[in-house]
């Protein structure tokens, strides 16, 4: 059963135009990846669906319920993890937990039973007494997703939980997210970690330049670039030169830079990567390393943008 | 309201664990009330002496009574220096100068109308400089008033009959003064006793910094990250932006109670009627608070903020004679009454002639509605901050 329905959602700031007309719904138990670079329109989307920002036009319905900036009863139903730590420092996490609880209209015995519960989720039982100061950035992560959790909403959200963090927090996190949606909650996660979205999402919404540019399952949104295969390619010098010359192989379909790394987007590796390494040599690059991919989520972006999805 | 009063409490227990608070709440008003007191305050044990003028506008037999049997005495004993003005203009021109600290206004007619058995008026033109001589001036006034009246029936009940004599006394003690002290409010003075005035006025022109943390936090929630959190919560903008100012208005009112106690009972500060004062300071707290809002309100970050709300604050101070006398001002007095200060100094002293919550009615009201202004500014102006 559809919980979160976004249609055609706009804001702009001046004549920048954020997001347009961005349309999208999550069921319950569903996990929807928005994929997309910064500066793509994910946290603006998010703040609008938080009822932080008001839209310039389009509408959001929570659990059926017209939504927005002043409906208190549609927004208790959300748990929000800001993509920056938004936690009192000069708090212990215990402290945080409770302020947020109550804010929630949770108190009392309750309170202290949920703090307890997240916090034993999150792995910072033994630390709940410290202030946040001391913590390390992946126990801030996690606490900062602790909060979001506190109010069991119905719809989780989360801005890009996981960036800066090791590898195991980062792991931690994915999980107890899983845990969530496994439990019914409708979640809605950003990020621009293809890894991510891949291992969490059913189905991913990717955003560029404030709009939806493709939408399905990961299969689906796979099958939009048919066969092709990526070639990652890591230069030294020349970058510049040699993508002008790739470019030009009949075989490549699209080609993007991030820093010295160059990814080709080929409709057949194995007979490609011959043409490919011969002409980086004609262009007197030094190659460090090259890599072939299976089509992804990144390749699909690559496809659909003509960017990488970190840029 | 649980929401509220979480949010109250978690700014309170933020507040209370800074430092600065401390100092600009309490340790540095209480420091400087007590050096000023002590530099500027004189020392009450000292020989008094005033310098006061006389404008004889009469030049009757009463009013020439008044300034040769009263006045000119108490020059000879060396009390006080008297100088004589042709007019009322350049008496207060001599005041205003700070070239003598009050002086008496004997209006034209003042024996005539007081042999036809009518009430007239003794003015006295104070400077706000000299509270102490204007409080002597009034007082000889007042003797002066006291001692005609008795005269003034006994010369017209020489040798009366036992009908008369009752007649007479039932009128004396039913007839209004023939002479009625004014004092002059046009010229700013006040009342207040040196202890009292240094303490109520570093009071005030501290609170308004201490008044600064609290406003400024909404943008240090914006920079922690935490404002977005609280707009998303189930808790409205109004709601959310109350919880701020009330935090901040419990701060300014537990720093001047504390401030109020203790100047009273370490340097013999006399604030006044309770009631009147409690009144006048949550007046005072609110609308500091208010109008610091306000200014945070236009800022773009804490910084900002803090700059604009400590430049605001100075300049409220100094303009609001909170550390020296407004007299100092010269023509920038008269934008004294743009201050929160001047208005609680002005209640103070109200309060300070021994009338109670009444008498202070104007000052508070100015007061509130800069409160309401401030106010209204500041959720309109952070509103758009929690939800642009």
């Amino acid at each position: 059963m559809t919980f979160l329905e976004v249609e055609k959602v706009s804001k702009s700031y001046g004549s920048n135009k954020a997001v347009e007309e961005v349309s999208f719904s999550i069921a319950e138990g569903e996990t929807y990846g928005l994929l997309g670079p910064n500066g793509a329109g994910k946290s603006t989307t998010i703040s609008m669906i938080v009822g932080v920002l008001r839209p310039d036009s389009g509408s959001i319905r929570i659990g059926g319920r017209p939504h927005g900036v002043g409906n208190n009863a549609t927004k208790a139903q959300i748990g929000f993890v800001p993509q920056e730590l938004a936690l009192y420092p000069d708090l212990s996490a215990w402290d945080n937990l409770m302020f947020f609880a109550r804010l929630y209209g949770v108190s009392g015995a309750e309170a202290r039973r949920r703090c307890g519960e997240v916090l034993e989720l999150i792995d910072l039982a033994d630390r709940a007494r410290e202030n946040v100061s001391a913590f390390s950035g992946g126990m801030a992560r996690r606490l900062n997703i602790g909060v979001g959790l506190l109010n069991r909403p119905r719809l989780l959200i989360l801005d890009e939980p996981a960036v800066g963090v090791d590898a195991q927090s980062r792991n931690a996190i994915l999980e107890s997210i899983q845990r969530q949606a496994a439990e019914g909650v409708a979640v809605l996660y950003t990020t621009h970690y293809m890894e991510e979205a891949e291992r969490l999402c059913d189905r991913v919404g990717i955003i560029d330049l404030g709009r939806i540019r493709a939408e399905g399952t990961q299969r689906e949104l796979v099958s939009q670039v048919g066969e092709d295969d990526t070639i990652v390619l890591s230069l030294s010098g020349g970058t510049e030169r040699a993508v002008l010359a790739l470019k030009k192989i009949p075989q490549v379909r699209e080609v993007s830079t991030e820093g010295s790394e160059v990814r080709l987007l080929v409709r057949d590796a194995r007979s490609t990567v011959p043409l490919v390494l011969e002409t980086v040599a004609d262009s007197e690059t030094v190659l460090r390393s090259v890599e072939v991919r299976e089509p992804d989520l990144e390749t699909v972006f690559l496809h659909l943008t003509g960017k990488a999805l970190r840029n | 309201m649980r929401a509220f009063l979480t949010m109250v409490g978690k700014d309170l227990r933020q507040r209370s664990r800074d430092g600065t608070l401390i100092v600009f709440a309490l340790v540095l008003p209480l420091g400087l009330a007590f050096l000023l007191n002590m530099l500027l305050g004189g020392d009450p044990e000292e020989d008094f002496s005033a310098r006061y003028g006389v404008v004889d506008a009469d030049g009757g037999e009463l009013a020439s009574m008044f300034v040769e049997d009263v006045l000119e005495p108490l020059e000879g004993e060396g009390i006080l220096e008297l100088r004589t003005f042709a007019s009322e203009e350049e008496a207060r021109e001599s005041v205003e100068a700070g070239e003598i600290d009050a002086a008496f206004l004997v209006p034209d007619g003042f024996t005539d109308d007081l042999h036809n058995g009518d009430s007239v008026e003794l003015r006295v033109l104070g400077d706000v400089d000299s509270p102490d001589e204007v409080q002597v001036a009034d007082g000889v006034a007042e003797a002066f008033a006291a001692e005609y009246h008795r005269v003034e029936l006994a010369v017209t009940t020489a040798e009366p009959s036992e009908e008369e004599r009752a007649e007479l006394a039932l009128r004396a003690a039913e007839a209004p003064a023939a002479v009625r002290v004014v004092e002059d409010t046009d010229a700013d003075w006040r009342q207040l006793d040196s202890p009292t005035y240094y303490a109520a006025g570093t009071a005030v022109f501290f609170l308004l910094f201490a008044a600064m943390p609290g406003v400024v936090s909404l943008f240090e929630e914006r920079r922690t990250g935490t404002l977005v959190r609280l707009s998303a919560s189930p808790v409205s903008t109004l709601g959310i932006l109350a919880a701020k100012l009330a935090s901040t208005v419990l701060v300014g009112l537990v720093s001047m109670v504390i401030l109020i106690t203790v100047s009273t009972f370490s340097f013999g500060a006399e604030w006044g009627d309770p009631l009147g004062v409690t009144v006048l300071t949550v007046a005072m707290v609110l609308a500091a608070v208010g109008i610091m809002s306000a200014v945070a309100g236009f800022a773009t970050n804490a910084e900002q903020a803090s700059s604009w709300a400590t430049v605001v604050a100075m300049l409220l101070g100094l303009l609001g004679g909170a550390l020296f006398p407004l007299a100092n001002l010269g023509g920038l007095a008269d934008l004294s009454y743009l201050t929160p200060h001047q208005w609680f100094l002005r209640g103070l002293s109200d309060l300070s002639t021994g009338d109670g919550l009444g008498s202070v009615l104007l000052p508070v009201g100015v007061l509130l509605a800069m409160a309401l202004a401030g106010a209204s500014v500041a959720l309109y102006r952070m509103g758009r901050m929690l939800h642009p």
